[in-house]
Parts: structure tokens; C-alpha cells; sequence
């Protein structure tokens, strides 16, 4: 549903990134080159302390590069002040975490249609389709249709985690950031859930980048790649 | 909008740790502005002891000890006002009334007040009113006494009964008692919340029968003692009164009136005009405000800090919810409007609440507390000033909220999505 890109052109292009957490001499990401190209389910694997979270943050645009350039769709998120990069994040990106993605004070549809309210330009992607009609779609095609208006604590982790997938999606955002959000689910749920989210993101034309320690689930993903072969901290 | 929206419904999942800190508030703010309202109605009702009394005539002395002797029931006249003198002064056309005031004898701790049905018609205290009774007459005859709310409550007197007075304004050992000449209650004076119940009140000839056969300030022996049912008002002659009251015909004529009668050559006098002596001495009470004042602000402050308290403590459990809004693309400042809004929407309730509390308990209470202590509460429930103390108390309360906020910021800044814990 996205513009298509001119498949050369990637949607993901770091070039020369450090990252050096406050208070720490090495740096924890040191990324001389490194591509996402539009529609590619990336795995990125490492151990604990690869800094996986962390290129995932600096992808987000939460964390500042300490210099090198990351652009996402062209720009470059390393120009952009903060409140530009969280109203780029807000309009063109998903974000899952491991667990406990909801506010646990608002109902499962509330969660979902939190980034609606965040940013108008989400909003406006959803072309001026029924946010309600939209919503409930999502929600039936991640199996999800009947808990929309439950409170979050009485989802079961796996429901809470497709909940996540919902409010990442909607309004098609160009990249959805997962980290790590299968690591709380049993092996049979987790197979069942990546086949949900690449379905999802595939029908919305979302390119997922995922990071895990947990290699088992590398063959559901058109591409796999180790962070350490990216990172050179 | 939409953060508004989730500072309540955040504040509404928090219910239990959110109406403790909204009452821990209110409860400080309602003690600050009760304190406020005794404060205004203590200085009302001590400046307002006398009223519409322009001035207060007796030998001369100070005015403290003037004021304090003929208001306040307190210490004692180093020398009268003689009858001749008074009579006399009584006939400058600029007064309109006069209430004449003796003092000199007891009766069990309260003092003895002899005056005549003037005191009844011109007295007045806190503005307008006047002394109502609450039973009986007022003074006729000359072994009539009429006692304040309090004397009756204290000793269970009622109408008809006789009282002794004793002679000099001490109670104990050794104090002569006018047992040979008791008074009768003809008349029991309403609460007014003023020294002037705790006082008896008998007619000025009352006072001199008492001490008709006395000689050179000593008791008669019995043979020369003369029996109460042989003493005739009309034979009585007053011949000194400890101090009177005066009201001006014209508000005006209160300086020159009051210059007069400190210059009247005959006898040493002096005129003070009450409110003015009543402001000074209350000025000069002030500290016991300023005191009552700090407590309160004290209170208030430790109210914030339970909320400070309140508020950072659930910040720990709330950094996920921070990090979520944080990666949905909520800007770092909208964070710290969301935890401002929070302090601010908790301390516009307790406020709230606590003007309620101070205001709706102030009015249930106020009978009970003039009935009981004297304590009358007149005037606005609320001035200009207590809602400068509530402006205060709000803008302190939502700035507190800011100290969690920023906090919050920088470990939503510093954490990046990932809560390290």
C-alpha cells in the first residue's frame, strides 16, 4: 500500500554510525555500512550486550547518534532535531518490545488507536478510512477480533503481543522495529505469530526488521543476518 | 487532547494512591484557610469586643490599663472618676449617651459591674449588636443582678437565686463577703462572645448599699452593720464611678470631644477611643498569628511533598508506559506536560476539596463553636486574600509535579525505549 520505492534506493542506509552510551569508552555500535532494502523481513541476530536494542533505538531516532548517518526513506535521522525525529518515528514507524507494550490503564482498542492521536500524519495515511472499521480488520486478521474492548491485564501475553502488532500497523507504517517480541512466547505460539506479522506487513507493505538472540525462528525470515558481522564495536 | 485524556484515565487506575494524596492536600489546605478564617474572626471579634463607643473616659492612667479594666474585666483603676465630674461632662452637647461603669467588688472569680439600664441601651459590640437576655428583666431594683451567659454556666445559676458578692476583685482566703446583703438574679444575659459575660452586673446604687456602713474602707462591726431591708435606693447618693462610656452625637466631634476631656481642669482624666486602643493591642498580639500562619504553610508543604512522594514513587512502575508512549512517537516534552497535568489535575481536587471541607465544616460548625467558645465567625467564608493562598497553593502544587517530570525526562532520554531497572 506504500509508494513503491525505486528498489535501488534503500529504505534503510547507515553509513559510518557510532553510538557510545554516556559514561562508557567503547562504542556500543560502530556501523561502517549497512542496508535494509523496502519489503525485506530482516532477522539480525547476537548475543545479550550486541547492542541489538540499541541499533533498534537509534533506528527509532529515540537514541542520538554520536556521529556517522543513519537515513530512513532518504532522510537522515542524524540532521533531524528530537521533536522531528519522534514525529518521524510517530508517522513512519512500528515499534514491538519484548513484553508489556500496553498501557495497562486502557482497553485493547484504546492501545491500538494511541498513535492515531500522537500524530496526525499517521493518521492521515489511513486516507480517511473508518479508524473504527480499520481497526477491527486488523484486529481479526491477527486473530485478535474479540478483545477489543477487553482491558489489556486480561489478555494472556501472547493476545498482549498481537495487540503490539496491531497499534505497530496501523496506518501502514513504512518500517516496523521488533525487539525481541516472540522471546515470551512458547515455540508453537511463536511460528504462529511471525506467520501473522509477516502476512500483515506484507498486505501493508511494511518491512519488518527484527532483532533476537534466538535463531530457531531464523527461517521464517527472507533474510538473516548476524549484528556482529554489521558492527565492528 | 489526547494526553489529557491519559493523565485521568492514568489517575482514575491509580485510584487508591491518587484520592490519598488529593485528601493529604485538601486536609492541609483546609487547615491553612481555617486558620485563616479563626485568624480573620479572632481579630473581628477582639477589635469588635465594643462598638459604636466613641470613647472611654476614666482617671487618668494608661490606656492600655483603661481599656483593659473596663473590656476586658482585667487588673484594676488606680483612682475613680468622681460623680460631680461625670454629671458635669455628661452635659457637653456633643454627647449623645453615656453608660457609666463601676467596678470594685466580686462575686466568685467574676467581677461585679455596678452600671444603670444604659448599659443595656448603648452598649453594643461586634458592630451592631446589643446585650439581649436570654431570661428574666434587666435592673430595677437595687438588689437586682443581672449575670453574663458564662457566669450562669459556670455556676449553674438561674433566675431568683441569691447571690453574695465579696468585696475587692480576688477570690480565696480572707476576702470579706457581703454575706448580710445578697443580690437577687432578676435577669440572665444572652452568649456574646465578649468579656461581658463573664461579668455581674448590679445598678451603681446596688454597689454603694453594699458599702453603706462601711467606714474608711473597713467592714462595720455587727453592732454598727445597717440590714439590707433598711436601705432605701433614694437615700443613696453615688459619689464616684470607676470609668464611663461615651457615644458622640456626630462621629466628628470624637477628637475635640476626646481633647476636652483630657484637659478638664477640675479632675485628672483621661478619653481613649476604644477601636483604635483595641487595633494596637491586637498589633501588638500579632505573633500568635504569625505562628499559626507558618504552622499552617508547614502543613501544606508536607501535603506536597506526599504528593511529591506519591508521584515518584509511581514513577518507577510507570518508566514502561513512558518508554511505550516514547516509541509511538509522543515527544519527551509531551511526557513531562502528561506528569505536570497529573500533579496539577491532583492538586486542583485536593484544593478543591479541601475549600470545601474548611468552608462547609466552618459552616456546620460555627453554631456549636459560638455557643461553645465564643467563637463567631462572621464576615466572607472566603477573601481576596484566601484565594491569593489558594492562587499559591495551585501553582506550588503543579510545579511540584514538575520536579517527577523532569525526571521522568531524563530517564525516558537517557533509558532510550529499554527500561533498565
Amino acid at each position: 500500500m506504500n509508494q513503491p520505492l525505486n528498489s535501488k534506493e534503500p529504505l534503510i542506509e547507515i553509513k559510518n554510525l557510532f553510538f557510545t552510551y554516556e559514561g562508557q569508552d567503547k562504542p556500543t555500535l560502530n556501523i561502517p555500512a549497512f542496508k535494509v532494502m523496502p519489503g525485506e523481513n530482516l532477522f539480525l541476530f547476537g548475543p545479550s550486550g550486541s547492542g541489538k536494542t540499541t541499533l533498534l533505538e537509534c533506528l527509532a531516532g529515540v537514541l542520538q547518534p554520536n556521529s556517522g548517518s543513519l537515513k530512513i526513506l532518504g532522510k537522515d535521522l542524524c540532521l533531524m532535531k528530537p521533536a522531528e525525529r519522534d514525529s518521524f518515528r510517530a508517522e513512519h514507524l512500528g515499534y514491538i518490545f519484548q513484553s508489556f507494550n500496553l498501557i495497562p490503564y486502557l482497553t485493547v482498542f484504546e492501545n491500538i488507536i494511541l498513535p492515531l492521536y500522537l500524530s496526525p500524519a499517521r493518521k492521515a495515511r489511513l486516507k480517511g478510512s473508518d479508524v473504527q472499521l480499520v481497526i477491527r480488520g486488523l484486529c481479526g486478521n491477527l486473530g485478535i477480533g474479540d478483545l477489543a474492548d477487553k482491558k489489556v491485564l486480561e489478555l494472556s501475553v501472547g493476545q498482549q503481543q498481537r495487540v503490539a502488532v496491531a497499534r505497530a500497523l496501523l496506518g501502514t507504517p513504512d518500517l516496523l522495529l521488533a525487539d525481541e517480541p516472540t522471546s515470551a512466547l512458547d515455540t508453537d505460539h511463536r511460528e504462529k505469530f511471525l506467520k501473522l506479522l509477516f502476512e500483515v506487513a506484507e498486505h501493508f507493505g511494511t518491512t519488518v526488521v527484527f532483532v533476537s538472540h534466538d535463531r530457531s525462528i531464523e527461517n521464517l525470515f527472507s533474510l538473516s543476518l548476524s549484528l556482529q558481522t554489521i558492527n565492528q564495536s | 487532547m489526547v494526553l489529557l485524556e491519559l493523565a485521568f484515565k492514568s489517575l482514575r487506575n491509580r485510584v487508591f494512591a491518587t484520592s490519598l494524596t488529593v485528601i493529604s492536600i485538601a486536609l492541609s489546605v483546609s487547615l491553612l484557610l481555617s486558620v485563616e478564617r479563626a485568624k480573620r474572626a479572632a481579630e473581628e471579634g477582639f477589635t469588635q469586643t465594643i462598638s459604636k463607643t466613641d470613647l472611654i473616659v476614666g482617671a487618668r492612667s494608661g490606656s492600655l490599663q483603661l481599656l483593659l479594666y473596663t473590656v476586658f474585666n482585667m487588673g484594676s483603676a488606680t483612682n475613680n472618676v468622681s460623680w460631680k465630674s461625670y454629671q458635669e461632662l455628661k452635659k457637653n452637647p456633643a454627647i449623645g449617651w453615656t453608660i457609666p461603669y463601676s467596678l470594685g467588688d466580686a462575686h466568685r472569680g467574676f467581677r461585679v459591674v455596678g452600671t444603670n439600664e444604659d448599659f443595656f441601651k448603648y452598649y453594643h459590640f461586634r458592630g451592631d449588636q446589643r446585650i439581649e437576655l436570654q431570661s428574666g428583666r434587666i435592673l430595677e431594683g437595687l438588689w437586682d443582678v443581672v449575670v453574663g451567659a458564662d457566669v450562669v454556666k459556670k455556676l449553674n445559676y438561674h433566675l431568683g437565686d441569691k447571690i453574695i458578692v465579696s468585696h475587692g476583685i480576688t477570690k480565696g482566703e480572707g476576702v470579706v463577703h457581703h454575706g448580710d446583703k445578697p443580690f437577687e438574679i432578676v435577669g440572665i444575659m444572652k452568649q456574646t462572645g465578649t468579656p461581658l459575660d463573664r461579668a455581674v452586673y448590679m445598678s451603681l446604687e446596688g454597689g454603694e448599699a453594699l458599702h453603706i456602713d462601711w467606714k474608711d474602707g473597713a467592714m462595720p462591726t455587727r453592732d454598727k452593720m445597717i440590714p439590707a431591708n433598711q436601705i432605701r435606693k433614694e437615700d443613696l447618693v453615688v459619689d464616684e464611678i470607676t470609668a464611663f462610656f461615651v457615644g458622640a452625637k456626630s462621629r466628628i466631634d470624637t477628637l475635640r470631644l476626646q481633647r476636652e476631656i483630657n484637659d478638664y481642669k477640675p479632675e485628672p482624666l483621661m478619653a481613649i477611643i476604644p477601636g483604635v486602643a483595641l487595633s494596637e493591642l491586637w498589633g501588638g498580639l500579632s505573633y500568635a498569628e504569625k505562628v499559626l500562619r507558618i504552622i499552617s504553610w508547614m502543613v501544606v508543604v508536607v501535603g506536597f511533598m506526599a504528593m511529591l512522594i506519591a508521584l515518584t514513587t509511581t514513577l518507577n512502575e510507570r518508566r514502561r508506559e513512558m518508554a511505550i508512549l516514547r516509541a509511538l512517537g509522543a515527544r519527551s516534552s509531551q511526557l513531562v506536560g502528561l506528569l505536570v497535568f497529573e500533579s496539577a489535575v491532583l492538586t486542583f481536587l485536593g484544593v478543591a476539596l479541601g475549600v470545601g471541607l474548611s468552608v462547609g465544616l466552618i459552616a456546620l460548625l460555627k453554631p456549636w463553636l459560638e455557643s461553645e467558645f465564643g467563637l463567631f465567625l462572621g464576615g466572607p467564608a472566603l477573601t481576596g486574600f484566601d484565594f491569593l493562598l489558594i492562587l499559591i497553593t495551585f501553582s506550588g502544587g503543579t510545579l511540584m509535579g514538575l520536579i517527577p517530570a523532569l525526571r521522568a525526562q531524563k530517564m525516558a532520554l537517557k533509558d532510550g525505549l529499554s527500561v533498565k531497572l
